[in-house]
């Protein structure tokens, strides 16, 4: 059973949605709905499932649907027609009083203008969603201490977000939505506001979080190198409509029409592809050509711009090696120039 | 087919809102030229003598006012009673604010009132003396301002209450719902435009000459700001910051009470001290039914030619409104200054 799973959600903004779905189920185009009906087609026939645990990335360009997806899942926004599953629960068929319970305890959200309440200090934004919980003051105070310490930053507590830069605002955003110990995170389009440097600062942080929290993430981006760096799995919206899923390996190799063509062109490939991707297998390597004195083992996650330069430098020959140490497979620099070349 | 459907629906409604209004207006064309008193000969006379356009048809005539008088006989009687009541009460509560404040000597009143600015502005210094300074100018242009003053102070107090009691709930019920904003938003043109004495006439008709039809006319022409900028506010406060209340799962009342009312707080101050200009305003045209206070100077001023004694007591209307409207601005600012980045 996946953690979140979305199944056929359509949505339509505009008066009368529920006239406008046979139209939009026949599979008129975005374009052709606004035309003639001037409703404007959110999401067209979405289905995707999300595993405990992982980091999934939606990935599009403004416009395409992905943060009207996000708000499905904490149900912010409800669907024309189609069912979102968390937990196995539908929540779509929650009424008032526990959708409001369920937001409480499952899930928390980061947002792209960090959604800060610019009249509480920091440790009462941090404790805003226990304050919802109604848990006693000290007490959330206390946790929420802890999560400001987290994200390093001690010393700001009874400072106003307006007092804090960009980078810090969102440290803040992100320690409130972990403070209630959500199960999921909901992260829209949450660094994309901030700039390079920090944003890539950010990233690391977050992906260092992930590894000892192990929550289940969905993150809002259009940023392909974001997407790839942060993803367990990328989604990737056009039009209100998921063109593909998979394994950043995946989307790169085998990118599934024009538009994600488009987009993974300019990507660097050195920094997205694992060791493991591009070997040939143990079996199917003829090993006598190997010199064994310029042979040199690295891990199947290593990415390969790690590996580059060894082979380079004295033609040498990678031995992949699994997490119990057993060779699985070869790379020497043919395998190299295939996984680098582009595919037009 | 969906889209058929609302083809037509659309169509239908172009032609009602395309057409509608010239057929009537041809009609009522036909129908008066029918009744005009001189009929031409010809068609091309109609041309050439338009005369039969120029007078307005008598029976073209709403019997308004009649039915508006008939309504207030009817509703006069009916529930006059309920009328007693409340003037009592409003009386009651004016009276009693008067007797605290004319009680107290005029000393401790300047003191209260430079504690209240002190406080509310955040301990601005400048601030604080200036308003202690034109509260002490007041009895220093005549001492019988003063107990004018307070008279006038305490209807406004009470009125600015019930204006806040009425205006800050129905802001945000309009911010809430898009419905009753429509519905309403007419209602307070029509209070903001119609003229005061069309409602001082009928107050007094109520309520018999005095400080309660004052506080009533108060209430319907200084309630319409605050209404609209509590609605403002509350409409205005950043959609991703109520979205991140909604995500933790805030009731309706924790996101009201916790993030609405308290970012849109600004601009509610900005909407009492309107209220409170606007009141004041009021207060002294209210003089010419009957209401004691500086309003009757100015009047009397004016009824006796005296340039000197009319200006006067205007002068002391403005210092009574300097007064008023820093302490209502202050408190505003302080919040403001609060939420933005520090410079």
């Amino acid at each position: 059973m996946s953690k979140i799973e979305i199944n056929n959600i359509y949505k339509i903004f505009g008066p009368n949605a529920q006239q406008v779905m046979p139209m939009v189920k026949d599979g008129a185009s975005k374009e052709q709905v606004m035309e003639e009906t001037g409703h404007t087609v959110g999401l067209d026939n979405v289905s995707l499932s999300i595993e405990e645990g992982e980091i999934f990335v939606c990935m599009g360009l403004s416009g395409s649907g992905k943060s009207t997806l996000i708000r499905h899942i904490n149900r912010l926004i409800d669907p024309t027609s189609g069912e979102v599953l968390v937990n196995n629960i539908d929540v779509c068929s929650l009424d008032e009083k526990e959708i409001l319970e369920f937001r409480k305890r499952t899930m928390s959200m980061v947002f792209q203008r960090f959604g800060l309440f610019p009249h509480k200090t920091i440790i009462e934004n941090v404790a805003y969603g226990l304050e919802i919980q109604e848990v006693p003051e000290d007490q959330r105070h206390e946790i929420a201490q802890g999560q400001i310490k987290a994200v390093g930053l001690e010393g700001f507590e009874h400072q106003y977000p307006a007092q804090l830069s960009g980078g810090m605002q969102q440290r803040v955003g992100l320690a409130r939505a972990l403070a209630t110990n959500p199960e999921i995170l909901l992260m829209d389009e949450a660094f994309s506001a901030l700039d390079p440097l920090i944003r890539s600062e950010m990233q690391n942080q977050l992906v260092e979080l992930q590894a000892k929290l192990k929550k289940t993430i969905v993150f809002i981006t259009h940023d392909l190198d974001e997407s790839l760096k942060l993803g367990d799995h990328i989604g990737i919206l056009n039009g209100g409509r998921l063109v593909q899923v998979g394994k950043p390996e995946d989307i790169i190799l085998n990118p599934a029409d024009d538009y994600v063509k488009a987009f993974v062109k300019d990507v660097n490939r050195s920094k997205v592809l694992r060791a493991r991707t591009i070997m040939t297998k143990l079996d199917k390597f003829d090993k006598s050509s190997v010199n064994p004195s310029s042979t040199y083992k690295y891990d199947e996650d290593t990415f390969i711009e790690d590996i580059v330069p060894k082979v380079l430098k004295d033609r040498s020959t990678i031995e992949v090696i699994d997490k119990e140490g057993m060779t699985t497979g070869f790379i020497t620099s043919d395998e190299l120039s295939v996984a680098l070349t582009k595919t037009e | 087919m969906g889209s058929f459907f609302h083809r037509k629906t659309k169509m239908i409604k172009k032609f009602l809102t395309y057409y509608t209004f010239p057929i009537i207006f041809v009609w009522l064309l036909v129908v008066s030229y029918n009744s005009s008193k001189r009929k031409p000969d010809s068609v091309m006379e109609l041309i050439t003598d338009p005369s039969w356009l120029y007078d307005w048809p008598k029976w073209l005539d709403i019997p308004l006012m009649k039915w508006i008088n008939d309504g207030f006989k009817v509703f006069n009687e009916k529930y006059g009673i309920y009328f007693e009541v409340i003037n009592d009460f409003l009386l009651g509560a004016i009276l009693s604010l008067k007797k605290f404040l004319i009680v107290l000597p005029w000393p401790l009143v300047i003191a209260l009132v430079v504690a209240i600015v002190f406080f509310s502005s955040g301990r601005k210094l400048g601030t604080t003396v200036f308003v202690g300074i034109c509260t002490f100018f007041i009895g220093f242009l005549h001492p019988k301002f003063w107990d004018k003053a307070i008279e006038t102070t305490s209807i406004m107090i009470i009125g600015i209450l019930i204006c806040i009691i009425i205006g800050i709930p129905l802001g945000i019920a309009m911010a809430r719902n898009n419905k009753l904003r429509n519905a309403i938003l007419p209602v307070l043109d029509l209070m903001q435009t119609i003229p005061s004495f069309c409602y001082l006439i009928p107050g007094i008709m109520l309520f018999g000459l005095g400080a309660v039809p004052a506080i009533i006319a108060t209430v319907i022409y200084a309630v319409p700001p605050l209404v609209r900028l509590t609605d403002l506010g509350i409409t205005l406060v950043d959609t991703e910051v109520i979205e991140a209340a909604e995500a933790f799962g805030a009731s309706k009342k924790q996101k009201l009470l916790g993030v609405q009312l308290p970012l849109a707080l600004p601009n509610i101050m900005q909407g009492i001290n309107q209220c409170t200009m606007m009141a004041l305003a009021m207060v002294v045209i209210a003089s010419m039914i009957g209401t004691r206070g500086l309003g009757d100077e100015v009047l009397l001023g004016l009824q006796q030619l005296n340039v000197g004694k009319a200006t006067e007591a205007g002068l002391a209307i403005v210092l009574l409104a300097i007064v008023l409207d820093r302490i209502t601005q202050a408190y505003g600012k302080k919040i403001q200054d609060r939420n933005k980045p520090p410079k």
